[in-house]
């Protein structure tokens, strides 16, 4: 812990995270942010010519397919919706009232909205495919990068609360798909070797809530359905994952009614990188200041 | 033992074929039994059986058969007397 509270010091003293009083919630810097659009652009640069179809999505997405996402089945922990003020003027006389005294929850009146806030990039994205009806030979390929939120609070800069995740999703039969997971796979240890990072890739299990999610991890575990890459940003012991390599098998295909062109159920795999913990390996590897990072790493990135 | 394991797979495996159709030792998870339906039918279990099961059987072979999850409910209740 000791050192997550190092580095994140460091990088609140020099300027590159801006504290705003709660933890796992910051601003970035202009440097910073220079960082994640070099390392988005060499994304681009790498999977630029598959063709994937590019959509972005703002950070909340639509409460009825989070519903049906079955997210709060599996992370009811990690979820964060949107709740607003709905009263009436004498409402809004008596939320001023409690607010001003501060003994009680001024926001136990607040209600929900149709919004909830995005827990992965790819969320929005399978009910909006499903509507198009059958997906087209070949299967789809699609392009992501939304800002995420997962309620974490910690003081490791690597865990935040909102961060940027890019992500390839990938739609078509298993043998299509877990290919494509093994080629991100390969083409990830390329990408950070070429950035001078240390990486590791390893089976993983999702953050699956309670008793009930012991059993899920172990499913996951067993059938090697996530693998992450790994860099040792705030522990060498615990390195941190900075990108994650998912096969779904047909659960989002039978879920959301994906099909291939034949009728039979669409397999999916997706594949993110963590922009922040990215930028963050670098930050922690090669110097706080980017004019004395190595050149090579500066010319793969600015060149 | 088998019959209440019957009984709770039909309520809560959300198989799509009738549970008297299967034999003993017919793969669950090939005739449809999800992720989600074996953590019900784990907890359905417990209940039932008034018992835990321990981390180390909480896996997809302890419920990847009748005669898997008896073997493994046996087990635990072999345990549970010895202590």
């Amino acid at each position: 812990m000791d050192m997550q509270i190092s580095f994140l010091d460091r990088l609140f003293d020099a300027g590159l995270l801006i504290d705003t009083g709660v933890d796992g919630l910051y601003g970035r810097s202009g440097h910073f942010e220079d960082v994640i659009a070099a390392f988005e652009r060499l994304i681009d640069k790498v999977g630029g010519g598959d063709g994937a179809e590019a959509m972005r999505f703002p950070p909340g997405m639509n409460r009825e397919f989070f519903e049906k996402s079955g997210y709060m089945k599996s992370f009811p922990q990690l979820a964060g919706t949107v709740h607003s003020f709905c009263g009436n003027e004498l409402d809004h006389m008596s939320l001023l009232k409690c607010m001003e005294v501060g003994e009680e929850d001024w926001t136990a009146g607040q209600q929900a909205t149709d919004i909830v806030l995005t827990p992965a990039a790819c969320y929005p994205l399978y009910p909006t495919i499903a509507r198009r009806g059958n997906l087209p030979a070949g299967g789809a390929l699609f392009d992501l990068q939304s800002y995420c939120f997962r309620h974490e609070p910690s003081k490791d800069p690597a865990r935040q609360q909102l961060f940027r995740m890019r992500e390839y999703v990938c739609m078509g039969t298993e043998s299509h798909v877990t290919d494509f997971r093994q080629l991100w796979m390969d083409r990830g240890v390329e990408m950070m070797k070429s950035v001078g990072l240390e990486v590791e890739i390893d089976i993983a299990n999702d953050p699956f809530f309670g008793r009930a999610g012991k059993m899920l991890v172990n499913n996951q575990r067993d059938q090697n359905l996530k693998f992450e890459l790994l860099i040792p940003i705030t522990s060498a012991a615990k390195p941190t994952a900075c990108m994650s390599f998912n096969y779904h098998q047909d659960s989002f295909g039978q879920k959301w009614g994906l099909n291939l062109v034949d009728g039979s159920v669409a397999h999916t795999a997706c594949v993110g990188f963590g922009l922040e913990r990215i930028a963050l390996a670098l930050f922690h590897t090669h110097g706080l200041d980017v004019k004395q990072w190595p050149e090579h790493v500066r010319s793969t990135l600015w060149g | 033992m088998n019959e209440t394991i019957r009984e709770l797979l039909a309520k809560l495996g959300g198989l799509p074929v009738p549970v008297t159709d299967l034999a003993d030792d017919a793969d669950l998870y090939a005739v449809g039994l999800s992720s989600f339906a074996s953590v019900q039918l784990m907890l359905g279990i417990e209940e039932a059986f008034d018992l835990e099961f321990p981390d180390s059987l909480l896996n997809r072979k302890s419920f990847a058969s009748i005669a898997a999850i008896e073997q493994t409910l046996t087990q635990i209740l072999n345990s549970k007397e010895a202590a």
